[in-house]
């Protein structure tokens, strides 16, 4: 095989992947323009990009999703970062211990944490006497989010030179000022692609608020399990196409900064050396 | 720096939210109302073997299909230029970020009978039931998880240095030994985790074959969905029997890679 | 580049957070009402949105939720501590609420417009002293058919069972209703079924299982309304709006006689705001509220002053207002035991497993 021949079977490879991978999404941006309530086509119209922002019940649960995600990755990446330093002092058994209970929420089938969440809540409900809504989803998010932060900060701080947090208290930095000058600043890649991990798990969870939200509290994802059960609304599909745009625009003007960065990072090595 | 205490909230909350949940499901699988042991309702979960033999067929299905699609594609990527690198992978990340919902629910409509996938096949004059079998419901997985196998891939398959490769081919390797005896025994890590990412959740995934699927493609999900929340004690039961299976499943893939290679 | 990624995510935050609170507004009080899905006017045929109507005119908010069987409604009711003002249960579930003590006597001072219901729907069986209900809606269990993929006349339940449609047919996704459709191929009276009845339907639907497409019960809405599936059993009102979603669907009263059923509104015990709720019954039971409600969902109304505003069409349509004779074939559902209640919950998850 010559290289121009495989290169044009990978190319073409990769382009029978990614139709599978967009012809779905493609599909339900379609349908966000057809003028008919079912699957059959029916002509083309705006309407339901008008209709969804005035459909109380989608905005609400687009509303609360968004809370939810907010909070719950501020509260992980707090609590997660703190608890990975902390475990990170801890050495041998008790570390590992720590370590393996920390990963269950990871390891562990959703469905088995959703139904074992439920059985806790309505246990301390009873007890406790409250109801499961926006709190107990909270709860959850915050219980399935802090284990990844711990394993995005984890790596940084097994990177970090310890010196030059001594260095920094020799040099009459207090113990705050230079955990926060010199640690945290060191952690920030990965306390901030936890933060990311957190809030994209988050916003797309069915399953745990499945099982923990009560009965009232709706999020986005639920809200599109019980329209799925009937009928889906088109105005669900005009809101997966505005959030399919609003993300790929945030992603590629990343990429976009990503390449001039490093560009220039490389013209000025070029320069320097 | 050197303080433990910061991890004690953490500590407290994993002893309030995953300990004390694991002990209730327990409790709940092998306790009668009245608080005696009992083994009725494992035995009722037993019932659902049948359920757990498949699912597990279905996941292991789709994790080995998955595998086998998003190898060539982690190794063409990783082989590219870094600027397209960057962007294939990007475009790979963004279907995840659309609701899982919504994708099951894009293919009902792909798949569905005189739908636009069987309006194209009947071109060529094939008639086929395109849903409401197993094989929608592993199209479905695939779907779902083909970029948890893709991602780990890709990240070890970067890290080969391309001079390894070189030097093998310089060395007199042909093709496909280069690939059997360096790109593959450096790539089995990132093998072990994007199983571990596909398989686990395949396993316990609701929803998906509901929706794709036929009455005989309920999976072991569903029905801890549907039986918990009529009878919790069978419910929690079948949850526990899920959980030591896939514990296992996921201890005996540890064996075959180091530590480090599992979690993301 | 992942600050800039993070500062755009909150960008996006910001944005949603201001749009969906410039829709906010304050409320004197508060219901929680739990119904039964796509049983409510939306508003979307242009006539009246209930719901909003009801909260403009009193300024109280209606938090609407939605079950899909009266089985997920108790099993919420009961195990979720959750607080609901107004729920809409079937005939036998109400005989279960008020045997297990968890409905709150109406106060009927404050529902004048009780006086609508027709005479043959209060003190019913279910509740006959009248003191916990008041009736919703009535209809019976009929089949829905697509004309262009049955052959052949659909004449009742037995055709659910028919091999030439093999693939194309849906059932029941709930025990109740699958178990008596079984039941009554059996010659057996659903109404009160025994455990030995359950064993005999149970080996009922085995037979008919390779038959099906898939048990649905929402879903039988995109199914039908798709021409994804020939033939399904389903409520009579349903089966009106699927039928004005696609001309190729048409109906059938089962020759075998069917299930009749009464929905009611109950407030629970663990209603806080009972007065609130009155006011929400009382409401819906105004003449020009129910005949809206009643009309758009497609269900038949109890309520005279509704039966007096509606469309002539809609009130003598045979699925909708069955004659007395027929009406005279058909049974309701008697509360069972739990222990009988929780075998057949148990033998139709095994139906799905097996």
């Amino acid at each position: 095989m010559t290289k121009k021949k495989r290169n044009i079977l990978s190319k073409l490879y990769i382009g029978i992947i990614f139709t599978f991978l967009y012809a779905p999404i493609a599909v339900l941006i379609a349908y966000s323009f057809n003028d008919g309530k079912t699957s059959v086509w029916k002509g083309f119209t705006f309407r339901w990009y008008v209709e969804l922002f005035q459909d109380s019940s989608i905005m609400t649960a687009l509303y609360n999703t968004l809370i939810i995600a907010v909070l719950a990755a501020v509260i992980s990446t707090i609590l997660g970062t703190a608890a990975a330093i902390g475990i990170y002092n801890f050495k041998g058994t008790p570390r590992k211990l720590i370590q393996t209970v920390s990963n269950i929420p990871i390891i562990n089938p959703e469905i088995v944490t959703g139904v074992s969440l439920m059985l806790l809540f309505t246990f301390l409900g009873r007890m406790l006497n409250f109801e499961m809504g926006f709190v107990t989803v909270l709860l959850s998010h915050v219980g399935f989010c802090t284990p990844y932060v711990i394993l995005s900060v984890t790596p940084k701080l097994r990177q970090m030179d310890n010196h030059v947090y001594e260095a920094a208290l020799d040099l009459g930095c207090g113990q705050w000022q230079a955990f926060y000058k010199v640690v945290l600043f060191e952690l920030l890649p990965g306390i901030l692609s936890g933060f990311l991990i957190s809030f994209t798990y988050s916003l797309d969870d069915f399953v745990i608020s499945y099982f923990t939200r009560g009965s009232k509290f709706q999020t986005l994802p639920i809200e599109i399990y019980t329209m799925l059960k009937k009928r889906i609304s088109p105005k669900i599909n005009a809101l997966s196409a505005i959030l399919f745009v609003v993300i790929l625009t945030v992603l590629i003007i990343t990429n976009i900064h990503d390449a001039r960065v490093e560009k220039r990072n490389k013209e000025n090595h070029g320069g320097t050396v | 720096m050197k303080s433990k205490k910061l991890a004690l909230p953490y500590i407290l909350w994993m002893f309030v939210f995953t300990l004390v949940p694991l002990v209730l499901v327990i409790s709940y699988a092998i306790r009668d109302e009245n608080g005696n042991f009992t083994l009725e309702f494992l035995a009722k979960a037993m019932k659902y073997g049948d359920v757990f033999f498949y699912s597990l067929w279905v996941a292991a299905l789709s994790t080995v299909i998955c595998l086998l699609l998003a190898y060539p594609i982690s190794y063409i990527i990783s082989r590219s230029k870094e600027r397209t690198q960057r962007t294939l992978t990007m475009l790979i990340m963004v279907p995840m970020w659309m609701n899982f919902l919504l994708r099951i629910y894009a293919w009902v409509i792909l798949l569905q009978t005189n739908g636009p996938v069987a309006s194209l096949f009947s071109l060529f004059g094939i008639k086929l039931q395109l849903i409401g079998n197993t094989g929608a419901v592993v199209l479905g997985m695939v779907y779902e998880y083909l970029p948890f196998m893709i991602l780990p891939l890709y990240t070890v398959m970067g890290k080969i240095d391309n001079s390894l490769i070189e030097a093998a081919q310089d060395l007199g390797s042909n093709k496909f030994n280069v690939i059997r005896k360096v790109v593959f025994p450096l790539t089995v890590p990132g093998i072990i985790s994007g199983v571990t990412m596909v398989f686990v959740p395949a396993t316990s995934t609701f929803l998906v074959s509901q929706y794709l699927g036929g009455t005989d493609n309920i999976m072991i999900g569903d029905v801890i969905e549907k039986v918990f929340w009529t009878d919790k004690n069978t419910g929690s039961a079948i949850a526990l029997c899920l959980m030591v299976v896939i514990l296992l499943c996921i201890i005996v893939m540890n064996r075959f890679g180091d530590e480090e290679a599992v979690g993301i | 580049m992942k600050r800039i990624l993070s500062l755009l995510l909150m960008l996006t935050i910001v944005l949603c957070c201001t749009l969906a609170l410039s829709g906010c507004k304050k409320y004197d009080g508060e219901i929680n009402v739990y119904n039964w899905g796509e049983y409510v006017n939306d508003g979307s045929d242009g006539t009246m949105d209930v719901i909003a109507e009801f909260e403009e005119r009193y300024n109280i908010k209606v938090n609407y939720t939605t079950y899909e069987s009266n089985e997920e409604m108790y099993s919420i009711l009961s195990s979720s501590n959750s607080s609901y003002d107004i729920i809409v249960p079937s005939d036998y579930m109400i005989e279960k609420l008020i045997a297990e003590d968890l409905l709150r006597p109406i106060n009927f001072d404050n529902v004048p417009n009780y006086s609508n219901i027709a005479e043959e729907y209060k003190n019913m069986s279910f509740d006959p002293d009248n003191k916990f209900s008041v009736p919703y809606s009535w209809g019976v269990v009929a089949l829905c058919y697509n004309t262009t993929m049955v052959e052949g006349e659909v004449k009742g339940f037995s055709d659910l069972w028919r091999e030439d449609l093999s693939g194309n047919i849906l059932m029941f996704n709930n025990s109740r209703d699958a178990m008596a459709i079984a039941m009554q191929m059996c010659d057996i009276s659903p109404s009160a079924p025994t455990k030995e009845d359950i064993d005999k339907a149970f080996d009922k639907l085995m037979e008919q299982k390779p038959l099906l497409k898939r048990y649905a019960m929402d879903q039988t809405f995109t199914e039908m309304e798709g021409s994804q599936a020939a033939i399904a059993p389903y409520y009579a009102g349903d089966i009106l709006t699927m039928m004005s979603n696609n001309e190729e669907l048409s109906y059938c009263l089962p020759e075998e006689g069917s299930n009749l059923f009464v929905d009611s509104m109950c407030i629970p015990k663990s209603s806080q705001n009972p007065e609130l709720a009155e006011k929400f019954i009382n409401f819906m039971l105004e003449g020009e509220v129910a005949a809206a409600n009643n009309t758009y969902i497609g269900y038949s109304s109890p309520n005279t002053a509704a039966l007096a505003l509606m469309d002539e069409e809609i009130t003598s349509n045979e699925l909708i207002y069955p004659s007395k004779e027929y009406l005279d074939k058909c049974y309701t559902f008697s509360n069972i035991s739990d222990d009988v209640y929780s075998y057949m919950q148990e033998k139709f998850i095994e139906v799905q497993a097996e």
